[in-house]
C-alpha cells in the first residue's frame, strides 16, 4: 500500500482489565502482578496513564464465571442506562460503575483503550479480539503482537458488531480488545497460559511506547477469522440434556478448516454426527465451559484478509 | 492348612457406580445418567450394578459442591450423628447414602462401589486405593490394568493417616475410585468419557468372573502412595505467590529429583523441589485443591503384593 501513513491521536488513558470472569484466572493474576509491580517498585516511565481493573471482584472472589448474570454482556447501551433497583443484578450495577470509572461508552472521556484478558478451555492459543476490521490502531497492535510473540499460535478474531449493539467490556474504551488465551481450565492458573498473556499485555504496551514516540508503523496485510455462526450440541427435547460430545477428531483442533462431512459429535451411543454446512468453515471455541448454557459447542468463522495502511501518531 | 494363602471374599452381589459427587467432574455425571435410562451395558450376570448420582444438587448446578464436599463428609461424626433439618446439604447427602448403601462397616454394605471423578491434572486414567490390604481390591486394579494395555492406568494408594479423607464410595466394602484427566470442570471430552468407560466394562467384567468361582493367582500391583501434599507458596493473605512451573506442570507420575524446578512466581522466577530423594508427583494442579492448600501431592512408589482370591462357598 502507498502513500502517506495514516495519522491517529495518541492514547494517553489505556485500561487492562482483568478478572472480568472470576474463574479466568490469567488476566487477574496479570492485573494483580503489573499492581503489586507498580506498588513496589513505582510507576515504570511510559506515555500513557495506566489504569488496571479487576472486573468483577465478586465473581472472583468465589472463583466463579459470574455472581448473577454475564458481565461480559453487560455492556450494551440499554444495560449501562437501566435504572438500578433492589433486584439488579450485581453484574449489571457493576457494569454501571465500570461505565463510571472507564467510559462512559461512546463519550469523549471514555479511555483511549481498553484491553480486556479472557481464558478459555479451548484450544485457541492466543486469539486477539476485536470487533471492526477498519479500527487501525487495534490492527496494528495485533500485528505487533502476532510478530513477537512466538510461544502460541497468535490469531485475529472478528466479533464483528457495530458499535451500538457491542455488549463487552472492551466496548467502552473508544478502541478496544480482548486477549483470549487457552488452553485453561476454569478456576486453574497454568504457568506457560499466564507467561504468554503476560507477554501480550507487555508488547501491546510496549507498542503504544513506540507509537507515541513517533515511529511509523508499515502498511500490511493479515488473515482475521471472521465469525459467522454457531452450533449446538444435540439435546435431547424434553429435558436438553446433551446427547453427545465434541468428536475426538474436532477436539482441539480450533482453527483447523472443519468441511462438509467431517466429525463433529460423537454420540454416547457411539454414533458420529457430522458437519452439514455447506461450505468448509473454521472451527473455534471448540467445546468451551461456559459455552454449554449458551447452546454453543463451537463457533464457525470465514477467513478473510485485512489490508490495513501504515499508522503513526498524530502531532499535538 | 493350606499350602498357599488364598483369600476368599463373599460373592460381589450388590455394586454401585456413584457420578456427580462433584457435581462438575461431567464424564461420571454423564455415563450415570445415561446408564440410569438405560442400564444395559453395566448388567453382569449374578449381581445388579446401581448407577447413582450421589449430589444431584451441585450437578443441577454444575458445581463441585453447595455447602460441603460431599467426598470429605462420610466421617464417622457426620454419619453417626443426629439429624438436623440446618446440617450441611452434602452432610445430609452422606446420611441419606450411607443408608442407601451402607451402613459403613455393616455387612449389609454394597460389596462394590465405583466413584466417578475428573481431575484439571494430568493424571490419565487412574485408580484410587484406600486400603493396601484389600486384595479383592488389589487383584481387580491389576486385572483392569492388564485388560486395557497396552492403555495405562496408574494406582494411587491413599492410607494417609492425615492425608486420607471420608469419601461416598467407602460406605462400601470394597471402594474404587476412578479419576480420569486432564479434563476442565464443567466440560465433558469424549476420548476422557470413553477411557473411563472403557475401564469400567473391565471392572465389572471382573467382578463377574470372580462370582463364577473363578481364582486370581497372586499378583504384584505397581502403586503410587500419597506421602506428603504441597501448597503453594502465599503471602500473609493466604493468596498465592506462585503457579506451578511449566516444567512441573502435566507431569504427573514422572519423577521429580530435587533442584527440579517446582514453582513459578508472578515475576518469572523458578522455585526448586528441595526434598531429599526424587518423588512421584501427582494431582498436579487440580483446580478443586487451591482451597484445599494443595498444588500437588508427593507419592512414592511401591509394590503390593496381593494373595490369590476366590469366592468364598
Amino acid at each position: 500500500m502507498m502513500g502517506e501513513p495514516v495519522t491517529l491521536p495518541g492514547l494517553a488513558r489505556v485500561a487492562v482489565c482483568g478478572g472480568t470472569h472470576g474463574n479466568e484466572l490469567s488476566g487477574l493474576y496479570v492485573v494483580r502482578e503489573m499492581e503489586r509491580r507498580r506498588r513496589e517498585e513505582g510507576d515504570k516511565v511510559r506515555t500513557v496513564s495506566l489504569t488496571l481493573v479487576v472486573s468483577n471482584p465478586r465473581a472472583v472472589e468465589v472463583c466463579r464465571r459470574y455472581v448473577e448474570t454475564d458481565m461480559n454482556r453487560c455492556f450494551t447501551n440499554a444495560v449501562l442506562s437501566s435504572p438500578v433497583s433492589d433486584t439488579t443484578p450485581y453484574e449489571v450495577r457493576r457494569a454501571q460503575e465500570l461505565n463510571t470509572l472507564l467510559g462512559p461508552k461512546c463519550s469523549a472521556q471514555a479511555v483511549d483503550l481498553l484491553c480486556d484478558l479472557h481464558n478459555t478451555t479451548s484450544n485457541m492459543g492466543l486469539c486477539f479480539i476485536c470487533n471492526s476490521s477498519t479500527d487501525w490502531t487495534i490492527l496494528h497492535i495485533y500485528k505487533y503482537i502476532q510478530s513477537k510473540l512466538t510461544d502460541a499460535p497468535v490469531r485475529l478474531l472478528l466479533i464483528d458488531i457495530p458499535l451500538a449493539d457491542s455488549y463487552s467490556l472492551d466496548s467502552m474504551g473508544k478502541h478496544g480488545f480482548s486477549l483470549e488465551v487457552g488452553p485453561q481450565p476454569h478456576g486453574v492458573i497454568r504457568a506457560d497460559i499466564f507467561n504468554i498473556m503476560k507477554q501480550g499485555v507487555d508488547l501491546f504496551l510496549e507498542w503504544i511506547d513506540q507509537f507515541h514516540s513517533g515511529v511509523v508503523f508499515e502498511s500490511f496485510e493479515v488473515d482475521a477469522y471472521v465469525r459467522k455462526r454457531s452450533m449446538d450440541y444435540p439435546r435431547e427435547p424434553e429435558t436438553r440434556q446433551i446427547t453427545a460430545a465434541v468428536h475426538p477428531q474436532l477436539q482441539d483442533r480450533d482453527f483447523t478448516l472443519l468441511n462438509p462431512g467431517n466429525p463433529v459429535f460423537l454420540t454416547f451411543s457411539g454414533e458420529t454426527v457430522r458437519f452439514d454446512g455447506e461450505e468448509s468453515l473454521y472451527p473455534f471455541f471448540i467445546n468451551e465451559c461456559a459455552y454449554y448454557e449458551k447452546g454453543i459447542a463451537f463457533h464457525l468463522a470465514e477467513k478473510k484478509t485485512l489490508r490495513v495502511p501504515s499508522v503513526k501518531v498524530k502531532k499535538s | 492348612m493350606t499350602s498357599r494363602n488364598v483369600s476368599c471374599f463373599p460373592e460381589a452381589r450388590k455394586v454401585a457406580i456413584f457420578g456427580g459427587t462433584h457435581g462438575n467432574e461431567m464424564s461420571g455425571v454423564m455415563l450415570v445418567n445415561m446408564w440410569k435410562k438405560n442400564g444395559a451395558e453395566i448388567q453382569r450376570n449374578g449381581m445388579v450394578t446401581k448407577p447413582f448420582i450421589t449430589n444431584p444438587r451441585a450437578v443441577e448446578k454444575c458445581t463441585r459442591y453447595i455447602d460441603t464436599d460431599l467426598n470429605r463428609a462420610f466421617t464417622p461424626e457426620n454419619l453417626s450423628g443426629p439429624w438436623d433439618e440446618g446440617l450441611p446439604y452434602e452432610v445430609q447427602r452422606a446420611k441419606e447414602i450411607n443408608q442407601m448403601f451402607g451402613p459403613k462397616g455393616s455387612p449389609d454394605a454394597y460389596d462394590v462401589i465405583f466413584d466417578l471423578h475428573n481431575t484439571t491434572s494430568n493424571m490419565g486414567s487412574t485408580l484410587i486405593l484406600e486400603s493396601s490390604t484389600d486384595h479383592f481390591n488389589l487383584q481387580m486394579v491389576h486385572y483392569i490394568k492388564k485388560s486395557i494395555a497396552p492403555a495405562s492406568c496408574a494406582v494411587l494408594l491413599n492410607e494417609h493417616p492425615h492425608l486420607k479423607y471420608s469419601t461416598s464410595r467407602s460406605v462400601a466394602k470394597h471402594p474404587i475410585g476412578l479419576e480420569v484427566g486432564p479434563q476442565p470442570q464443567g466440560v465433558l471430552r469424549s476420548n476422557i468419557f470413553e477411557s473411563m468407560r472403557d475401564i469400567l466394562k473391565h471392572a465389572l467384567d471382573f467382578i463377574e468372573l470372580f462370582n463364577t468361582g473363578v481364582e486370581f493367582p497372586p499378583c504384584a500391583v505397581d502403586v503410587f502412595k500419597v506421602i506428603e501434599r504441597v501448597d503453594y507458596p502465599r503471602d500473609a493473605n493466604g493468596n498465592i505467590t506462585a503457579m506451578v512451573h511449566p516444567h512441573l506442570q502435566d507431569c504427573d507420575w514422572e519423577p521429580l529429583n530435587p533442584g527440579d524446578p517446582m514453582f513459578q512466581t508472578f515475576d518469572g522466577r523458578a522455585v526448586p523441589y528441595q526434598g531429599s530423594s526424587p518423588v512421584y508427583p501427582t494431582f498436579i494442579n487440580e483446580a478443586a485443591y487451591y482451597e484445599k492448600q494443595q498444588a500437588f501431592v508427593i507419592t512414592r512408589r511401591e509394590m503390593l503384593a496381593a494373595t490369590a482370591i476366590r469366592k468364598s462357598i
